[in-house]
């Protein structure tokens, strides 16, 4: 069965077809790089997204702190980390790239703050 | 009245990257001027990632990419000031600036203009109905959640695809807030086609092409929006009307460089792109008046901005250094399937590399770069959309003389 892709690994967003039988990757084209690929077997058999979200942060110049994750998660846990995420409080000042929650849901992925926020 | 080589109006991702690469060619005599509390421009608020893929080869959030130029402007110890606005940019390159500390004005000998985009609005669209709180541009819903941790919605509609809208959807689903659908007048989306995959098919949030907001209900809140569908000229069609309880419109419905300051300095405005219209060495007509990223032409990628201020620097300490610039007598023409270029002026002399969109979908099609009716540089495209940045090289030992360039799709 052909299925059609748009992959999101990079802005290119490559329109990727691939002839799927019983979840199994038989061919593919459209991709113009090994990534596309990569990311179509990742589609079939566990879809992986990260995610950005903020953090609240007191006494800080900025009432929130920006987060990422350090690598995807299965999509549909996306929920459950931002439920993670939203029971964390941070005190100012906090560093980009300070973990805040490390190997979130037990994932190989930490929670790591994107913007420095200096105390007020 | 002090005395600046540049100054930079506007401390987001063009202007860092302009300031950085000046310094590098050891043009050190610099002011950025920020009217924000912070340096970084819009990135403070994209806090999703995706940025830098092409820059730095690596996907980090807008702040992160931010914070690798700001960092770079602290360690050089370059100057800047912040919650400093700019009141105007004059011919002669007086730079009258109002802070807290009250009006300065410097003379500069050269002006970097970086100073991005804003939205376009409700009023710009003239959408008819009521005027209830409650209908926001994307990025003003992305300050408010992403900056100031307030929630602006709980049901929601969105008009327009451009990429913040999408984006704006996603974070909307994930603070708690129902998107009930994004519609797009145009017959194809204007934004990215990840983005269509990750923040609204991702969600289930439904995409409606050739769709458009008819009519806004309410009284001090927006209760409501009609939904038309539109012909192809796109012009809504009677009976389509169809009803949507909403508390919350969000407009994603394109972006206008932000350009009155240019205006005043006398720079010469290109209608289609609502940029400067700029040379190889994005010198407007102007002389010592330079202008890239948003400011210059609505890019897709920042890693755009970046590259293209700093190609801007290179020139622009070129022009310190020795007073004046290569003309530019080759001018770039586009037929109508090429919205415009950047540059719209070239040299003939040295390598380029022009910036384009088309105008419309196109599949299976080359762009093509003639002169005197001669191919000198041309694009393979399978696909191009009109949301996409197209960059096409073009080598100086091809271009013969100072006829015109002409750039066209040919399928």
């Amino acid at each position: 069965m052909l299925r059609e892709f748009t992959c999101i690994i990079c802005p290119n967003g490559c329109e990727i077809e691939a002839d799927i039988e019983d979840g199994k990757l038989l061919s593919i084209e459209g991709a113009t790089c090994p990534r596309g690929e990569a990311y179509v077997r990742q589609e079939l058999t566990d879809p992986q997204r990260n995610i950005a979200t903020s953090v609240l942060v007191k006494n800080g110049v900025l009432p929130l702190a920006s987060v990422r994750l350090t690598s995807p998660v299965p999509k549909e846990r996306i929920f459950d980390v931002m439920a993670e995420v939203r029971k964390v409080t941070v005190e100012a000042p906090v560093q980009a790239g300070t973990v805040v929650i490390k190997g979130i849901l037990g994932y190989d992925s930490d929670v790591i703050v994107t913007k420095t926020v200096t105390r007020k | 009245m002090e005395k600046r080589d540049v100054i930079i109006v506007g401390g987001g991702p063009a202007g860092l990257a302009a300031a950085v690469e000046l310094y590098n060619k050891g043009i050190t005599d610099i002011l950025i001027l920020e009217r924000e509390k912070h340096l970084g421009g819009i990135l403070r608020q994209c806090i999703h990632d995706g940025f830098g893929l092409t820059r730095f080869r690596t996907t980090l959030s807008g702040p992160e990419y931010a914070q690798r130029f700001i960092d770079e402007v602290v360690e050089k110890k370059i100057p800047y000031r912040t919650d400093t606005t700019v009141l105007e940019v004059s011919p002669d390159k007086v730079v009258t600036v109002a802070s807290r500390e009250g009006l300065v004005q410097y003379q500069a000998r050269a002006v970097i203009l970086t100073m991005g985009c804003r939205e376009r609005t409700r009023g710009a669209l003239a959408i008819p109905g009521e005027r209830p709180t409650g209908v926001f541009t994307a990025g003003v819903a992305q300050a408010y959640m992403n900056l100031y941790n307030r929630m602006p919605a709980k049901e929601v509609v969105i008009l327009g695809s451009g990429d913040i809208g999408m984006i704006m959807a996603r974070r909307l689903t994930l603070e708690g807030a129902h998107v009930q659908a994004v519609f797009e007048i145009q017959p194809i989306p204007s934004g990215l086609p990840r983005n269509i995959e990750q923040c609204l098919n991702d969600y289930n949030i439904p995409l409606y092409l050739s769709h458009t907001v008819t009519d806004v209900h309410g009284g001090s809140r927006l209760t409501g929006v009609t939904i038309s569908r539109v012909d192809e000229h796109l012009r809504p069609i009677p009976g389509t009307e169809k009803e949507y309880a909403c508390d919350t419109l969000i407009l994603s419905v394109g972006l206008i460089p932000e350009n009155e300051l240019s205006l005043d300095a006398g720079v010469k405005l290109d209608n289609r792109t609502k940029g400067a219209i700029v040379d190889e060495h994005f010198q407007t007509n102007v002389e010592g008046i330079f202008a890239a990223g948003n400011v210059l032409h609505v890019h897709d990628l920042v890693d755009f901005v970046s590259m293209e201020a700093e190609r801007l620097a290179d020139s622009a300490a070129e022009y310190i250094k020795h007073g004046s610039l290569p003309e530019c007598p080759v001018e770039i023409v586009t037929d109508g399937n090429i919205g415009h270029t950047i540059p719209q002026k070239i040299s003939g002399s040295q390598d380029v590399t022009l910036s384009m969109r088309v105008r419309s979908l196109i599949k299976n099609c080359r762009i093509v770069v003639k002169q005197n009716g001669e191919e000198i540089a041309s694009k393979k495209m399978k696909k191009a959309l009109p949301a996409e940045m197209i960059q096409i090289p073009v080598k100086a030992e091809k271009i013969n003389g100072t006829q015109k360039l002409e750039v066209s799709v040919e399928c």
